[in-house]
């Protein structure tokens, strides 16, 4: 079972205010996924190498050349607010 | 007896990578864009938009990698770090965390015990944040993504500084190194190169490390000296007083000169680091590692011993020289088109290196061509013009970049060889001048001197100075 305390902490760093029904629904989805993550340690891993990606990819790149030009005006309009050119959002301080 | 401390101090650099454009989409890094112009749905976090890695980033982090001694990782990948700031518009920042690019490297330093080997913990590649603006009449913030994505690196040392001057001369040498790669400016004022400092504080002789703090908003070499002393001395007092320092992030002000604690690290510390599924593994072989080892410049340590043994120039001349990569190469240009190298020398070390503190610009910042420097000197030994017109002309050059023959044609300040001229005035400076000339027929030889730099003055400047004396001397035994 997930504590309180881990889910209080899980609302903090994810910005979400849960009531207390949606805490304990998020309490039983989460033990569910954590659960099934669980399976994995069954399995004997050692020498196994870490995978990162399921693509069998390497090395994708771009050479250095610009390619964007000025879109502010069509990005602007998914911005919360606009001013001056630029995305306007809640007074934040460092 | 009272207790004496030792300082540990690490660094966090952040430099920004002289790319063309940003590290995962071809938006351009150019500097002072009107805000959001330089923006596209990737560097402004937008749902499903696909970022791609810039291959100049990579090869800029492994040359500067291979430059300060580290091993180069066959394989890395970027992961992601995850904390909500609106200048950060994914809710995650594209780091390196668990498989960085370089690893286990050093630089030397000097130190007036000798030199010193500061440890490079590693360097990561990264992506940097917008800018956030606070709306001076609402209660709001405005954000420009300019800066968003715009390629780092991150270079960690070891703690391995004791003082603020082993901190200064640890940064100069990642300065030096990366400019003469060329892949970054690394100007500390403009943000270019960003030095976080962790600090912590032990009795002398300790083994075991203090609690650190890590100061941040250092631009300046004054204000990170400033500020790690005032941090030894809050660490200080706090200890004395019974206390316990709080691992914490605090910011220097300047201007105060003392620091505060930024927010608390308890719940933003958490960043939940995962690899990026949206970006593919880097991996570097053998062979594209050692073609950019032989893209390597030659760096400034052995570039000096080169100038030591080419050219018959002082060693503290070759060592300011060959601080800046721009000014070495100069140098060299110019010495090799003038056939003079002590008198490029000289130029530099005097008027360039004046002219510079004057105007409070980097060398990097001389704007005049070799070519001109070599044909001022020409003009100079050929004795088109004297060498206080030369002043005159090389202070335009290092505003303009103009060619000094076309400057001194243009303006008339070829020196008047005419002897007739020539002799008006110094008759005319011989009457006006009295005292002086009878102290001279009195015995006083210096008050020459005097009449030499009146006529001069008469002639602004443009009579050669030799000739001028043995006229002088002629005209006064009469």
């Amino acid at each position: 079972m997930i504590t309180d305390e881990t889910m209080e902490y899980v609302g903090i760093l994810a910005k979400l205010e849960l009531s207390p029904k949606e805490r304990e629904a998020a309490r039983k989805d989460m033990d569910g996924m954590l659960q099934y993550i669980d399976k994995l340690n069954e399995l004997d891993t050692t020498g196994v190498e870490p995978m990162s990606h399921v693509f069998p990819i390497k090395n994708v790149f771009r050479e250095d050349i610009v390619t964007n030009g000025d879109e502010s005006e069509k990005l602007l309009k998914n911005a919360p607010g606009e001013k001056d050119g630029m995305f306007v959002v809640p007074r934040t301080f460092d | 007896m009272e207790k004496q401390y030792e300082t540990v101090i690490g660094l966090e650099v952040h430099v920004e990578l002289a790319t063309k454009t940003k590290i995962f989409c071809g938006c351009s890094t150019a500097f002072g864009g009107a805000p959001n112009t330089h923006t596209c749905p990737v560097c402004t976090g937008m749902p499903g938009s696909l970022p791609v890695l810039n291959k100049q980033v990579v090869e800029y982090a492994v040359a500067v990698g291979l430059a300060v001694n580290c091993e180069i990782s066959k394989s890395s990948r970027f992961d992601r770090k995850n904390y909500f700031y609106p200048d950060n518009p994914q809710n995650y920042q594209i780091s390196q965390l668990y498989f960085p690019i370089c690893k286990n490297g050093h630089v030397e330093i000097e130190t007036p015990s000798g030199n010193k080997k500061i440890g490079i913990h590693e360097i990561h590649m990264e992506e940097d944040a917008g800018k956030l603006i606070h709306d001076e009449w609402e209660e709001v913030s405005l954000v420009d993504y300019n800066r968003s994505g715009v390629p780092l690196i991150e270079i960690v040392s070891k703690p391995d500084m004791r003082n603020a001057d082993e901190v200064i001369a640890y940064l100069e040498k990642l300065r030096q190194t990366i400019q003469y790669i060329g892949a970054s400016d690394c100007k500390l004022q403009e943000g270019s190169m960003r030095a976080d400092v962790n600090i912590s504080v032990r009795e002398e002789g300790a083994e075991e490390l203090g609690i650190r703090t890590e100061m941040k908003n250092l631009n300046s070499f004054k204000a990170i000296t400033r500020a790690i002393e005032g941090e030894r001395a809050r660490q200080i007092a706090v200890l004395e007083g019974g206390g316990v320092i709080v691992q914490e992030t605090r910011r220097w002000d300047d201007v105060k000169e003392s620091s505060y604690p930024m927010r608390s690290k308890e719940d933003a510390q958490d960043y939940r680091y995962f690899p990026d599924p949206d970006l593919a593994q880097v991996e570097i072989d053998d062979a594209w590692i050692m073609r950019i080892k032989a893209s390597l410049p030659e760096f400034r340590d052995a570039k000096m011993e080169r100038y030591k043994k080419e050219f018959a120039i002082p060693e503290y001349d070759i060592s300011l020289i060959t601080a800046s990569k721009h000014m070495a190469d100069l140098f060299e240009a110019a010495a090799a088109i003038s056939g003079q190298p002590k008198k490029v020398s000289n130029w530099l070390m005097g008027e360039t290196l004046r002219l510079l503190k004057e105007k409070e610009m980097d060398a990097e910042d001389i704007r005049f061509s070799p070519e001109n420097l070599a044909e001022l000197i020409g003009l100079v030994d050929e004795k088109v013009i004297t060498s206080s017109v030369a002043k005159e002309v090389f202070e335009v050059m290092f505003e303009s970049n103009v060619s000094p023959g076309a400057y001194v044609e243009e303006k008339g300040l070829k020196t008047v060889g005419d002897v007739g001229a020539l002799q008006k005035t110094v008759e005319k400076v011989i009457a006006e001048n009295p005292q002086s000339v009878a102290d001279y027929r009195n015995g006083k030889e210096k008050a020459i001197g005097f009449l030499v730099g009146q006529t001069m003055k008469a002639m602004q400047g443009k009579a050669d100075p030799g000739m001028v004396n043995s006229l002088l001397k002629e005209l006064l035994v009469k």
